[in-house]
């Protein structure tokens, strides 16, 4: 038997076996549910409700790591970007040293961590920033004079908010958390972490 | 220049762990686990030398490089773990909570018998080919119920376990991450648990891995002995076919 007959008996067989046996889309999906559901207590803060997907959760997973469609992808940033709360105030530069320990801390959520304790944004987890900071990890792209490279302009001020507060808006189904939109950090949060990739004076920046 | 900086850092993390490979404390959960395997436990007093583990009552050797698979006795798919709280409540008449407590040890203040049967049998399939079959329906149910699992994205920071082993040659702060959706990253990652962790004091079984990732996931927690817990396993062992097991390791 040559590859392609091969390939052929291959595809024949399983379609021979789907019909009779193997479980179709639909049946796994609802396997999946039930799952999930027989599979997970609740643990202090990490409560049962962290599993109910919303869509932009339920579509990123549905890609299975696959790139979005451009219809998908528009439809995820979208939703997300009419998501975006900016302060009220108009400013979206805080203190980049109080965004420097943010950056770094790594507690929070975690259903191990103090509820009343401190909620980082762990950004040396995946990006590179302060080049002091040689323990740095490379799921993100470097964020190496973030500010300095693209301008300090109130667009550029607006877009780094807008990303910090929900990556979704931007690149969807990115791998980043949506540090507003999901309520991980507090406005204050935000704009110290801005502040870090934007301010000047931010080691980011030297 | 900090990259070649952070290069040399993992360069002796290496050298470390490299270091750490001779004279593994595994040994001694492994020594636990035989004599606990052999022993008369449980109400009716049975020991484990009649709990089937897919090759047949009492074959330890090279059952754990075919788990998880189908039982008929139980009609599930079961991977170790799951397989011996079977065993404990069928044959040794323990309750299913009394068989499914105490599944992770902490270093001296709590032992973990579970742990130490775990750390037993992998270590009897040390050098046998990772062979998972998908031949009954609910093996491939299992394992595409794993691929779901794995893509799930869900909590308050959208994690997936994809976000973190999806890509090659990622890391988290100087953590190497191994791809686990490629077969490479997965025989690395799935053929080196169990493993003691130098930094905990602790043998880890892949049960345990599977919990703590969840838990910087910020998921629930996840059920020990659950269904996503097997899925999960399936599809990464599974994934690990083709090269020789290799654990318990050691870990930082």
């Amino acid at each position: 038997m040559n590859g392609r007959e091969s390939l052929v008996s291959l595809a024949l067989l399983s379609i021979t076996l789907g019909c009779a046996t193997a479980p179709s889309s639909e049946e796994i999906a609802a396997n999946a549910a039930a799952m999930l559901k027989s599979s997970f207590k609740a643990n202090g803060q990490a409560s049962l409700d962290r599993l109910k997907q919303d869509e932009t959760q339920a579509l990123c997973s549905q890609l299975a790591g696959k790139p979005p469609s451009k219809e998908v992808a528009a439809r995820i940033e979208k939703i997300n970007r009419d998501a975006i709360k900016y302060p009220a105030d108009g400013k979206l530069l805080g203190d980049w040293k109080n965004g420097e320990k943010i950056a770094q801390e790594g507690r929070g959520k975690q259903f191990s961590d103090d509820p009343a304790g401190p909620v980082g944004a762990n950004c040396y987890a995946c990006h590179q920033l302060a080049p002091q900071e040689l323990s740095f990890g490379t799921i993100g792209p470097s964020l190496y004079q973030f500010g300095k490279l693209r301008g300090y302009g109130a667009d550029t001020q607006r877009y780094a908010y807008g990303k910090i507060y929900n990556s979704e808006a931007y690149a969807a189904c990115s791998n980043m958390p949506r540090f507003g939109h999901s309520g991980i950090l507090n406005e204050q949060q935000l704009k110290d972490v801005t502040a870090l990739l934007m301010d000047p004076q931010s080691p980011v920046n030297k | 220049m900090p990259c070649a900086f952070a290069q040399s850092t993992v360069d002796e993390i290496a050298k470390y762990r490299a270091a750490l490979q001779d004279g593994n404390p595994a040994e001694l959960w492994e020594a636990r686990g035989e004599a606990l395997w052999k022993q008369k436990r449980g109400p009716k007093q049975v020991s484990f030398e009649q709990c089937d583990l897919g090759l047949g009552a009492g074959v330890v050797k090279g059952a754990y490089a075919r788990l998880p698979r189908y039982f008929a006795d139980a009609d599930r798919v079961m991977d170790l773990e799951t397989r011996l709280v079977w065993c404990m409540v069928k044959l040794q008449g323990y309750s299913e909570a009394d068989a499914l407590k105490n599944p992770f040890g902490s270093g001296n203040e709590k032992k973990s018998d579970m742990e130490a049967l775990v750390a037993y049998v992998t270590s009897e399939s040390r050098g046998a080919k990772m062979n998972v079959a998908l031949s009954h329906p609910k093996e491939e149910q299992m394992y595409r119920l794993g691929e779901k699992m794995f893509y799930f994205r869900g909590g308050p920071h959208d994690f997936a376990c994809a976000t973190c082993h999806g890509e090659d040659g990622k890391r988290i702060r100087l953590q190497d991450l191994p791809n686990l959706t490629g077969t490479e990253g997965a025989q690395k990652a799935y053929t080196t648990w169990p493993a003691y962790r130098v930094s905990q004091g602790e043998l880890r079984s892949f049960q345990w891995r599977l919990y703590d990732c969840f838990r910087q996931q910020r998921f629930p927690e996840l059920i020990f002995a659950s269904d996503a817990s097997v899925a999960l396993t399936m599809f990464l062992a599974r994934n690990a076919n083709g090269v020789a097991f290799d654990a318990p390791a050691i870990k930082r």
